[in-house]
């Protein structure tokens, strides 16, 4: 055996080991939990939903087109979206146009207390008693938030809570391009 | 020593079987009773289906056998489906239009996929290979003596025979 055959035997084993260990390093800092949406580059999904307030009045898909804005997914039973109000409420202040779907809640009583005390960061508030909106959507948990475009296309699904962290990462920083996107075309 | 031997034997043995119980799920823990059919092969496909798809909530678990709520609503929605006439594949490409490909049991295959089925294989082949190479290689050396050696074998041999009749 040649000696850089020999070489190539010996480090063989090595460099495998070496592939294992990122293999499961990765594994070991990644969330199972957090799934891609299956409708990220899809435009929304059809929906016809009341509103929070006015059980009479309905909105469809359509309300979400216009302006890149997030689609809150929430409910009164979810600890995280308690966590997450603040920082929505301060979200909101700053101009983020947010639009609320509260997911199979209690009751909607108990959702309209909860915006009466703890504030209201939305624009509309749709309410999704059955869970069917939530459906369309892929919603498997709460809370989820949804970027949207203008165009009404889905473009990245954020799970679990938005906080300074994640409006920082990548969330943050998807709705900023959309928004400098927008005003680049309005401008034009 | 026979004894320690085949008292292993049944430790593994049992070891065995109870790994075996542990990991079959318990299939139909939910009750399904409000699903009522009245054609056995809707009830049939419903609980396929139900068996296939996997309860996005809980990582391991099909919508048959998770109690929670979001696989409830999963099977509330498949058995509409079925009930409307809905084929197999239609209930499975709706789920996953939603839920991506996470939800099916039985992934697609596509290139990164693809590994699980080449991957084993490599293995295997690149196994049998290294094993072909080494003893194609054991068989090549054969040792010849000169008259030297020989003689000392021959004398060896003689001593070892005097060393069994003694």
């Amino acid at each position: 055996m040649s000696k850089g055959w020999r070489w190539a035997v010996l480090l063989l084993p090595f460099l495998a080991f070496v592939l294992l260990v990122v293999f499961l390093l990765r594994g070991l800092f990644s969330d199972p939990t957090e799934l891609s949406s299956a409708l990220v580059g899809k435009p929304v999904p059809q929906f016809t939903v009341p509103d929070l307030y006015q059980p009479e009045r309905t909105y469809t898909h359509d309300i979400l087109k216009g302006q890149p804005l997030l689609l809150n997914v929430w409910a009164t039973w979810c600890p995280t979206c308690r966590a997450e109000h603040e920082y929505l409420n301060k979200l909101a202040a700053e101009g983020v146009a947010i639009i609320g779907l509260n997911y199979k809640d209690d009751s909607r009583d108990k959702a309209v207390a909860w915006l009466n005390t703890l504030g209201d960061p939305y624009q509309v508030n749709l309410f999704d008693a059955d869970g069917s909106v939530a459906l369309e959507f892929g919603v498997y948990g709460a809370p989820e938030t949804f970027l949207i475009d203008a165009s009404g296309t889905v473009r990245y699904r954020h799970v679990g809570d938005v906080n300074e962290r994640v409006w920082q990462g990548e969330l943050g920083q998807r709705y900023r391009a959309l928004l400098d996107g927008a005003t680049q075309e309005t401008n034009k | 020593m026979i004894h320690a031997l085949s008292r292993c034997l049944a430790l593994a043995s049992m070891l065995f079987l109870i790994s075996f119980a542990v990991t079959v799920p318990s299939a139909g823990a939910q009750s399904l009773q409000e699903y009522e059919f009245d054609e056995p092969a809707q009830e049939a496909l419903f609980h396929d289906l139900i068996d296939e798809l996997r309860c996005p909530k809980c990582q391991n678990q099909s919508i048959a056998d998770s109690n929670a709520e979001l696989a409830k609503d999963l099977r509330d929605r498949t058995y509409v489906m079925v009930k409307q006439g809905a084929s197999k594949q239609e209930v499975i490409d709706y789920m996953v239009a939603r839920y991506g490909d996470f939800v099916h049991y039985q992934p697609p295959m596509t290139f990164v996929t693809s590994i699980l089925w080449w991957g084993p294989l490599t293995v295997l082949a690149v196994g049998a290979l290294v094993i072909l190479y080494r003893v194609r290689r054991q068989k090549v050396e054969e040792i010849e003596l000169d008259a030297g050696e020989q003689a000392r074998l021959e004398e060896l041999r003689r001593e070892g025979e005097k060393e069994q009749n003694r």
